[in-house]
């Protein structure tokens, strides 16, 4: 068997949130230095703020401010930051209860080392020097001995309110396909498509992915298949995606490939779009350095009869 | 109001849980799985009334994975499926309900996670709130170690209290074949403070799988079927800071609701991942010293994510099955700090 094979993948996004009214004034407020949290019908105050009671599932939108400054209720050294964490150095992950508030916020505390940091230690926030709206407005925490400052009321009302944010995501993997999707991609190499037998049912299935779904068994037997194939179905795509360099109208079709009991997918070309049928007879087209065939074209060969390719439709 | 129709767990299997599984695809490390439980009892896949599974998309990477995984299943020509984004003791629970209503008299229920070609600590952060907590990338270990700090400062635990709950679990997964920490592992430095290596749980890639059936049905299966009595499942805020991180209200409900504090149970199969999360479930259950927790090494073991809590429903019905347990208790957990839990309570006919 050849070697398992693995590649890099990245799963990236930039996800676009739109906020709710309390969520709106509290990260609008962080961009103005002002911390709000939200009064509930018995009187407590949550920060962060949320717009349903978590205990009666009321609504919520009384807007409050509180102190940057607060208390730390519980911390946890971390002295190897991780991607995308509020500091590059080691810091504490802290969980901070403001001054006025009734819960607590989870931030980063900037201190030295772990024996600067203790439970019921005096923190206040340290500002992001640029703020959007977010809650890395709030840079981090930081150890602080001074007294409460008096805060000026403020009701949560502002000029140009933040009404979404951008939160970008990104994973790394390193990706593997397993045995049998491993052997399909090595053989194609070579130019050939092997596919993979069921013990079971016999049927043929490319590209293999080791199991039959009809039969619930794995499957191991390897079988060549192609390199002709009959187009089964197809359709016209007239719509460009974005950095893809073939010109629209293109076909795209399904293809059984001669051994093969399920369709694969390919383009087809070398034919006008408006002439591609089903029971097109069809072959790969592979170009310098390609890993897969680019596109099918067809063969020449007289138009394989219905019969022979509807159970594979 | 008493379940209508006994249900019970009546076969369990579980694949060997590795590090690396880079040679197979989600679908060749759970087939042997699908196989060894349907072999247990007999069924062929065509002879299941439904089935149910929990997988997420974020460990392989790729949208929409289970469909992948269905193959393994024989889902052609069409079966009557589910899924759920969550840990398979959730497929079980809706399986549970499913054959409730009288729909279906069999249901296999599997889980399974590949976590080797991702990192699981930022993988999971995804599962935070995404406005305030998300975009700070605190990852799974930093939260249960915020967790473990508030237990050390009520005076619930310490760090060797923490580090006995580790051996402990790792000397029991010395008889568990499929295990994957087993016998004795250093605790080694911290990962985040107050939590060191050994706190915390292995990285695996691993699947597991159970057959339920309903009334005669489980005991034409099985000769002993594990009867699920009770079963619930409660959720906490998701605001961390809301919380009382040293307790969990919601397990104690979800256990209460299921029956589980009607008679003392003699075994419990808790999903701790990290050492501080027993201390936490203990209380919350009220175990006394005098119960077996966690035979099978529990997620400090192996920790295949998706899987780990329908494993300890699977643990808790084998040992039901080989009557080395008459009344247990088995516990699932989502979700950062114990946020969702879920307590399902297995008896054995009297012998």
């Amino acid at each position: 068997m050849p070697e398992v094979l693995k590649a890099p993948l990245v799963v990236e996004f930039p996800f676009t949130r739109s906020l709710g009214p309390v969520q709106s004034a509290f990260l609008t407020g962080l961009r103005e230095r002002v911390v709000l949290g939200v009064k509930t019908a018995d009187g407590r105050t949550l920060v962060p703020p949320v717009e349903y009671d978590p205990v009666t599932a009321e609504d919520l939108g009384e807007l409050v401010e509180v102190a940057p400054t607060g208390t730390v209720t519980t911390w946890a050294w971390n002295h190897q930051p991780r991607r995308g964490q509020p500091l590059d150095t080691p810091f504490a992950w802290v969980l901070v209860r403001l001054d006025g508030a009734d819960t607590a916020l989870l931030h980063a505390l900037d201190a030295p080392d772990p024996d600067a940091v203790r439970t019921g230690m005096r923190v206040r926030v340290r500002w992001a020097a640029q703020r959007a709206g977010a809650i890395t407005d709030i840079a981090c925490f930081e150890p602080y001995d001074g007294d409460r400052p008096e805060i000026a009321g403020h009701d949560g009302r502002f000029e140009d309110m933040v009404t979404g944010i951008v939160a970008p995501a990104r994973l790394d993997y390193v990706y593997s396909p397993g045995r049998a999707q491993s052997a399909y991609i090595d053989s194609l190499s070579s130019r050939r498509t092997v596919g993979e037998r069921c013990p079971s049912c016999h049927k043929v299935y490319v590209p293999p992915r080791g199991a039959c779904p009809t039969c619930g068994v794995m499957t191991s037997e390897q079988v060549e298949v192609g390199p002709r194939g009959t187009v089964t179905t197809y359709c016209i795509v007239n719509i460009k995606a974005r950095n893809l360099d073939i010109e629209v109208p293109y076909v795209y079709a399904h293809i059984a490939l001669d051994g093969a009991d399920l369709a694969l997918h390919g383009r087809i070309g070398g034919i006008p779009y408006d002439q591609v049928r089903m029971g097109l007879r069809v072959e790969p087209v592979w170009t310098e350095g390609g890993r897969h065939p680019d596109h099918y074209r067809p063969t020449g060969e007289p138009d394989a009869e219905y019969e022979t390719y509807k159970e594979l439709l | 109001m008493p379940p209508i129709r006994d249900i019970a767990v009546v076969a369990f299997a579980q694949s060997d849980h590795l590090r690396t599984t880079d040679e197979l695809s989600e679908v060749e490390m759970l087939i042997p799985v699908l196989h060894a439980v349907l072999d247990q009892t007999g069924l062929k896949t065509s002879d299941i009334g439904f089935t149910c599974s929990g997988s997420t998309d974020y460990l392989a990477g790729r949208a929409f994975s289970f469909t992948m995984a269905l193959d393994g299943v024989g889902a052609w020509p069409p079966i009557s499926e589910s899924h759920v984004e969550m840990d398979g003791a959730w497929a079980l629970y809706e399986a549970w309900t499913k054959l409730l209503t009288g729909d279906a008299d069999t249901a296999l229920v599997y889980g399974y996670g590949k976590s080797s070609p991702g990192s699981v600590r930022d993988v999971l952060t995804r599962q935070l709130d995404p406005y305030y907590v998300a975009p700070l990338w605190p990852d799974s270990v930093a939260l249960a170690a915020l967790q473990a700090q508030a237990l050390i400062d009520a005076g619930e635990t310490d760090e060797p209290a923490l580090a006995g709950v580790a051996s402990r679990s790792r000397a029991s997964a010395v008889t568990n074949s499929h295990a994957q920490l087993r016998g004795s592992v250093d605790q080694g430095g911290y990962l985040v403070r107050p939590l060191r290596v050994g706190d915390c749980p292995p990285v695996s890639d691993g699947a597991a799988a159970v057959i339920l059936a309903a009334g005669e049905r489980a005991r034409e299966l099985c000769e002993r079927p594990a009867w699920i009595r009770g079963i619930d499942h409660r959720i906490e805020a998701h605001g961390l800071g809301v919380r009382d991180l040293t307790d969990s209200p919601s397990t104690r409900l979800a256990a209460e609701r299921a029956g589980a504090f009607e008679r003392p149970v003699d075994t419990a199969e808790l999903h701790t991942p990290f050492t501080s999360q027993e201390v936490v479930l203990r209380k919350a259950l009220r175990l006394g010293e005098e119960v077996r927790v966690n035979p099978s090494g529990g997620a400090l073991a192996a920790n295949p994510i998706m899987a780990a809590g329908l494993i300890r429903i699977g643990e808790a019905a084998a040992r039901v099955h080989r009557g080395e347990s008459d009344r247990a208790l088995a516990h699932a957990t989502s979700g950062p700090c114990l946020q969702q839990n879920l307590v399902a309570v297995l008896e054995g006919d009297p012998r």
